[in-house]
């Protein structure tokens, strides 16, 4: 792969909470248009390393980093980078959905009016293709005046994906979106991966290896805040090249 | 003697029953007593007219508004103050020693006898301040008086409110302001709400503070400058200095209801909010 065509850049990244690293001297890129799927065990970083990318960790006592994590080749820890617009770019999207105590309207329209835009034909226009992007339309196109947190649980993740891509970012995260889910929706929100790919990057941190090796493209795995193998998922799930993949793929430990 | 449970549980719910009785039996008791000397003399003339005669005859129509001016503006300069402190507080600094001195600060002020405010308010507004007996005195003193009451209820408002939510909002690109202000404040808006509203209480039903601040003058104050006299310092001295009992209990009656309805609104458009987050 070519350098210059990378949506995101990390490296010899390494976060610290208060002076204990949780990631150690991290490389690893983020492909235009790909699903990266993050796997690992409890406590190796994949958490953090989401919230790096799109800064949430700057708001934890106790965070220093050292390292970058360039986006179009620059540094997005740069002094003059401005966070809000960085967020707006690498949406987020959360491991218990998490509608604000508002209507279902005001959760999509929110961002645009956080960035100012406030012409209703344009959030309208927008959250249509946001709720078709997410598998939600059809559900919710008649009662989208109606409070937010009445939708299954199901329908409330996929509200904060659209809720996301209302902001039209180039890349998604997803820290394990499926967790509370049931199995149907949890296939909603896959299907909903495949479409959006198309027009955006995915970083998908989870737990359950199987959903990454159905929903993504590369997977990473991480153990103890350090990458011990990144490749193409299914060569990753059969020709493993580190022990230690090949023992969490076996349920050894993890 | 071997009592079976759902006998003790009959006498435990029995008792708590009666002692529940007893607190709304005293209450309803008090509002009754006041309201049924006081109702009959409440009169349109007796809500708008002015006092004569130090309140012998006449109405209570300054005192009306003086409280009205006094109660109001001391809640409209605490409830900005205390809440701005409450997301300073909560929102824009760490757990540190500057908190905890502030928070030290406001229960210790919370505890303080109003009687003293009134002295302050006296010395510093009213005296060194050059302001006089004057409704600003009194407003002054009275907010500064329920400013640690908004404090931390706002605080603990604020507190409530999810940390996912601040996360959401920041995430979709919202300033650590609009945070504050779109998602943290509106959910809060309950709780800080009631604070304010008590403050309010308070303030409309205080009397000590007030007399040695506002003063006690029965004419109708024309300005921030004048000096007026609150419905619960002239229920005080119509009774303590004999002046006229029915009318004592007629003011009485008019605070008890003037309370009674504020408290009333208030909790209506809580239960609104409250619907409207929840449903």
């Amino acid at each position: 792969m070519q350098p210059s065509t990378t949506t995101i850049s990390v490296h010899s990244f390494t976060a610290s909470f208060d002076g204990l690293p949780a990631i150690k001297s991290l490389d690893l890129d983020i492909l235009p248009h790909e699903r990266l799927a993050i796997i690992g065990p409890a406590r190796s970083g994949k958490t953090t390393f989401l919230r790096s990318l799109n800064r949430l960790n700057d708001l934890s006592p106790g965070f220093t980093r050292t390292g970058k994590i360039l986006r179009d080749g620059k540094d997005i820890y740069d002094v003059d980078v401005d966070v809000a617009d960085l967020r707006r770019k690498l949406g987020m999207v959360y491991a218990t959905p998490v509608p604000l105590p508002w209507s279902i309207y005001d959760n999509l329209a929110y961002g645009l009016r956080l960035a100012g835009i406030r012409d209703r034909a344009k959030i309208d226009e927008r959250m249509q293709a946001a709720l078709g992007y997410a598998f939600l339309w059809d559900e919710v196109k008649d009662r989208l005046h109606e409070q937010a947190n009445v939708l299954s649980g199901g329908q409330q993740q996929r509200l904060c994906i659209a809720r996301v891509l209302m902001l039209q970012p180039e890349v998604l995260l997803l820290d394990e979106p499926c967790s509370g889910l049931d199995p149907i929706s949890t296939a909603k929100i896959e299907d909903a991966l495949v479409a959006l790919k198309e027009s955006h990057s995915i970083v998908l941190v989870t737990n359950n290896t199987k959903q990454a090796a159905r929903a993504s493209d590369r997977t990473a795995f991480f153990l103890l805040g350090e990458l011990i193998e990144v490749g193409p998922t299914a060569q990753l799930f059969t020709r493993p090249t580190q022990k230690q993949t090949n023992d969490y793929l076996m349920g050894q430990f993890g | 003697m071997k009592v079976s449970p759902v006998t003790t549980q009959r006498i435990a719910v029995g008792f708590m029953w009666m002692l529940t009785g007893i607190t709304l039996a005293v209450l309803v008791f008090i509002l009754a007593f006041i309201l049924v000397h006081g109702l009959p003399h409440v009169t349109w003339t007796f809500l708008t007219q002015s006092p004569s005669s130090m309140g012998r005859e006449g109405g209570i129509f300054p005192m009306i508004l003086g409280t009205f001016l006094v109660a109001g503006l001391a809640v409209l300069l605490a409830a900005p103050i205390g809440v701005a402190t409450a997301v300073y507080l909560s929102e824009y600094t760490r757990e540190g020693r500057l908190t905890l001195v502030i928070r030290f600060g406001a229960d210790c002020l919370s505890g303080v006898p109003s009687i003293i405010f009134g002295l302050f308010g006296f010395v510093f507004f009213a005296i060194t301040l050059g302001m006089g007996l004057s409704v600003l005195s009194g407003s002054l003193t009275l907010a500064l008086m329920v400013l640690p009451t908004i404090i931390r209820t706002s605080e603990e408002a604020i507190r409530a409110v999810p940390t996912s939510y601040r996360e959401v909002s920041l995430g979709l690109g919202g300033t650590r302001w609009q945070t504050v202000f779109y998602v943290v404040l509106r959910s809060a808006l309950p709780g800080i709400s009631t604070g304010i509203v008590l403050s309010l209480g308070r303030s409309i039903s205080e009397t000590a503070a007030v007399m040695l601040t506002a003063g006690s003058a029965l004419r109708l104050p024309r300005s921030l400058f004048d000096s007026s006299r609150t419905l619960a310092l002239h229920f005080y001295l119509l009774s303590r200095e004999g002046i006229s009992m029915p009318n004592a209990y007629a003011t009485a009656s008019v605070l008890i209801i003037a309370i009674l309805a504020l408290n009333l609104l208030a909790y209506s458009l809580m239960r609104r909010f409250a619907v409207k987050a929840t449903r």
